[in-house]
C-alpha cells in the first residue's frame, strides 16, 4: 500500500532580512499507514517547520521552495488555499505543544468542536454535537455532555490537551501531526496522554508523525525515528536499532546528553557548542563544528545519504557503530 | 449529575464548577464594586429613561409649532406658560418650554451618538481585523488611511463632512462615523495582531476553517474588550460633536432641536442675563457626557487584566 505521507527533498526556507533562513532544507522520509514515525532534534532543527509544511501553514516570509510533500498520493505543494483548506482537519489533522494556548479562550468547548465538525461534514448542529461528546468520551474525558459547555480555563492542562486530541480525531484523519503535545504536561499525564494515542491510533489505524526532543517518548512510542539537524534529516531507521546502535555522531550524542544514562554524580555529558544559524550554515557537514569525530573531508563537503540494510540511511562520511550494521 | 463518588481512578474534576460564577457575572460584580461608576450608570439609565420617555412626560411638544406661544419667549425658569403649565426651566427664545426642549434634544443627542458608536465601531472593527490578518500592503495601506484620519482634528473633518453631505439626522450619522472609524481600527488592529499569533488561530487553521470563520469567530471574541472601552469614550465624542457641530450651525436643522441646536439658540441671549437658555441643555449635556465617561472609566479598569488585584 502506498505511504499515507510522502515527503521528498522538501525545502522550506525563510527570507529575512538577515538572509535566508533554510529552516528546512532538502528533507525526505514517508509514513505508512498507522505508522508512527518519532521526528526528533533540538530547538531550531526544523522538525516544527516540516510538520507545518505538511499543513500548509506556512507564513511568509517563509515559503516551501522545493520538494514534494504527498497525502494519500495527492500533492500538496502548490496547492492553493482553498484546496488546502479541504485537507486540514479532514486528511491530516495537527495537535500542538501548548494546549493552554491552542483551544480558543473566550469559546465553549461545544462552539469550538462543532465548528471544527461543520467545517468539513454538512451536518446538523446537533449530530455535530452528538459527535463532539462521543470524541470526548473516546479521549477518556469524564461526563462529556456536561464538559462540552465548558470553557478552555475549566480544564486542567492534561484534559485540555485531550480535548485538543478529540478535536483532532474528529474526521479520523489517516495522519495527524503531533508538535510536541506532551510536552508541556506533567510525566504521570504524558504517560496516560501517550498510551491512549497509541491505543486510539491502533484503532482507527492513524499514522502520527510525533515531533519531539524526547528521546524517552520516541523509545516508547514510536515506529520509525527521523533525527533532524539543521534543517536536515541525519539519520533514520527503525527506533531500537537507531536508539541502540546510532550511526550518526549527533544521535549518539543526544542520547549521551539524556542524564539517565549517566552514574550518579558524574559530570552530565552534552554536545559541545550550540545549534548553528541556519542562515550561515557551514561549508561542509552543518554538525562538524561539534562533532568529535569530524575529519578534513567533514569540513569541506556536506555529505550525502548513505543507505544500510534495514531501511536506515545517515547522512555522515563517517559513521559509528558500523559493525553492527554490516552483521 | 451529583455523584458524589467518582471512581479514584478519574482525573481530577476541575477546580472551578460552572455554575458558580460565570465570567459575565463576576464582570458585572467587579463594575459595582465602584461606586462612582455605579453613580454613572445609575445617571446614564436616568437620563435614557426621560429621553425614551420625552412624549409622556414633557409638559409640551416642541416640534409642534402650533402649541408654541411666541408670547411665551424667554421667559424665567418658573414662570407660567401661556397655556397654563409651568416651564420650570424657562422658555427659549421662540417661546418653546426649554424642560420639553431638552427630553426632546436628548432623544436626538443619544441617538445620534448610539448610532454612530455602533456603526462606527462595526465599521472600524471589521477594518482593523482585516488589516491585522491580511498583512502585507493591505494593512500598510489601511494603516496609513488610518494615521491620516487621526491626524487632523475630528471637528475639522466633520465640518467638511457636514458641509459636502448637507443638514440632518443620517448625515450627521455618517459624517460621525467617518470621523471615528480610526480610533476603532486602530485598536483592534493592535490587538488581532497579538491574537494572530497565538496557537489557538494556528489551531483553527489547522482544522480547516475559512479566513472569514478564523477572523471573526475566534479572533474577534478575544479582541472585544478595548472595543467595548472605545465604543464608550466614543460615543461621549460623537454626542459632543455632534453638539459641537450644531452650535457651529452646521450639524442639525432648527426643526431637529438636538441639545447642541438649543445651546446655539441661547447663545445670543447670554450677555442680557438669560442665562437659563443656554446653561440648562448644556448641563444635561455635561451630565449626559460625564456618565458615560464615568461608566467607561470603569469598563476599562475592569477589563483590563492587567489591573486586576
Amino acid at each position: 500500500m502506498a505511504p499515507v505521507l510522502e515527503v521528498a527533498n522538501l525545502k522550506t526556507h525563510f527570507f529575512t532580512r538577515a538572509g535566508t533562513v533554510k529552516s528546512v532544507d532538502g528533507v525526505s522520509f514517508h509514513v505508512e499507514r498507522g505508522e508512527v514515525l518519532g521526528l526528533v532534534g533540538e530547538s531550531g532543527s526544523g522538525k516544527s517547520v516540516t510538520g507545518f509544511s505538511v499543513m500548509g501553514l506556512i507564513d511568509p516570509p517563509g515559503r516551501i521552495v522545493e520538494g514534494s510533500i504527498k497525502l494519500n498520493g495527492k500533492e500538496l505543494v502548490g496547492l492553493d488555499e482553498d484546496g488546502f483548506r479541504k485537507v486540514r482537519g479532514r486528511e491530516v489533522a495537527m495537535i500542538f505543544q501548548d494546549p493552554m494556548m491552542t483551544l480558543n479562550p473566550v469559546l465553549r468547548i461545544d462552539t469550538q468542536m462543532i465548528e471544527a465538525v461543520t467545517a468539513h461534514d454538512k451536518v446538523s448542529h446537533k449530530a455535530a454535537r452528538e459527535r463532539a461528546r462521543d470524541a470526548l468520551a473516546k479521549v477518556g474525558i469524564p461526563s462529556p455532555e456536561e464538559r462540552l459547555n465548558a470553557y478552555p480555563h475549566q480544564f486542567s492542562g492534561g484534559m485540555r490537551q485531550r480535548v485538543a486530541i478529540a478535536i483532532a480525531l474528529l474526521h479520523r484523519p489517516p495522519l495527524i501531526i503531533c508538535d510536541e503535545p506532551t510536552t508541556a504536561l506533567d510525566v504521570t499525564i504524558q504517560s496516560q496522554i501517550l498510551a491512549e494515542m497509541q491505543s486510539l491510533c491502533a484503532e482507527t489505524g492513524t499514522a502520527l508523525v510525533w515531533i519531539t526532543h524526547d528521546l524517552g517518548v520516541v523509545a516508547g512510542l514510536a515506529d520509525r525515528i527521523a533525527v533532524m539537524y539543521a534543517g536536515r534529516i541525519v539519520e533514520t531507521g527503525a527506533v531500537d536499532p537507531v536508539l541502540d546502535m546510532p550511526l550518526h555522531p549527533y544521535t549518539s550524542g543526544l542520547l549521551g546528553s539524556l542524564p539517565a544514562e549517566g552514574e550518579p554524580g558524574a559530570p552530565l555529558r552534552q554536545i559541545r557548542g550550540s545549534t548553528p544559524s541556519l542562515a550561515r550554515l557551514p561549508q561542509g557537514c552543518a554538525f562538524a563544528p561539534r562533532c568529535d569525530h569530524a575529519q578534513a573531508d567533514c569540513l569541506a563537503l556536506a555529505p550525502a545519504v548513505t543507505s544500510f540494510p534495514g531501511a536506515r540511511g545517515v547522512r555522515c562520511h563517517h559513521p559509528l557503530n558500523l559493525a553492527g550494521v554490516a552483521a | 449529575m451529583s455523584e458524589a463518588a467518582l471512581p479514584a481512578a478519574t482525573a481530577a474534576p476541575p477546580p472551578a464548577e460552572a455554575k458558580e460564577e460565570t465570567p459575565f457575572r463576576r464582570f458585572v460584580r467587579s463594575f459595582f464594586e465602584d461606586r462612582l461608576a455605579t453613580f454613572g450608570l445609575c445617571l446614564f439609565a436616568l437620563i435614557v429613561l426621560l429621553a425614551l420617555a420625552a412624549p409622556l412626560i414633557a409638559p409640551q411638544n416642541p416640534y409642534d409649532l402650533a402649541s408654541v406661544d411666541v408670547m411665551d419667549s424667554r421667559l424665567p425658569p418658573g414662570d407660567v406658560a401661556a397655556e397654563g403649565f409651568t416651564m420650570w426651566l424657562g422658555s427659549d427664545g421662540v417661546g418653546r418650554d426649554l424642560l420639553s426642549g431638552i427630553l426632546y434634544g436628548l432623544r436626538i443627542s443619544l441617538m445620534v451618538g448610539a448610532f454612530s458608536g455602533i456603526l462606527a465601531a462595526g465599521l472600524g472593527t471589521a477594518i482593523g481585523l482585516i488589516a491585522a490578518y491580511t498583512g502585507g500592503r493591505t494593512e500598510n495601506a489601511i494603516m496609513r488611511i488610518v494615521d491620516l484620519q487621526l491626524s487632523l482634528p475630528s471637528v475639522l473633518v466633520a465640518l467638511i463632512l457636514v458641509a459636502g453631505l448637507g443638514k440632518g439626522v443620517d448625515k450627521i450619522i455618517i459624517a460621525l462615523v467617518m470621523v471615528q472609524w480610526a480610533y476603532y481600527a486602530r485598536t483592534v488592529r493592535g490587538s488581532a495582531l497579538v491574537e494572530r499569533r497565538k496557537e489557538y488561530v494556528e489551531a483553527a487553521q489547522s482544522l480547516g476553517l475559512s479566513h472569514a470563520r478564523t477572523v471573526f469567530r475566534h479572533i474577534l471574541p478575544n479582541c472585544l474588550a478595548p472595543v467595548i472601552v472605545i465604543v464608550t469614550v466614543q460615543t461621549a465624542h460623537a454626542i459632543s460633536l455632534e453638539a459641537t457641530l450644531s452650535f457651529l450651525g452646521v450639524g442639525l436643522p432648527q426643526t431637529e432641536p438636538s441639545l447642541g441646536v438649543l445651546i446655539a439658540n441661547g447663545f445670543q441671549y447670554m450677555l442680557s442675563g438669560k442665562y437659563w437658555i443656554s446653561v440648562f441643555p448644556g448641563f444635561a449635556l455635561l451630565m449626559t457626557i460625564v456618565s458615560i465617561n464615568l461608566v467607561g472609566d470603569r469598563l476599562r479598569d475592569v477589563l483590563n487584566p492587567r489591573l486586576e488585584k
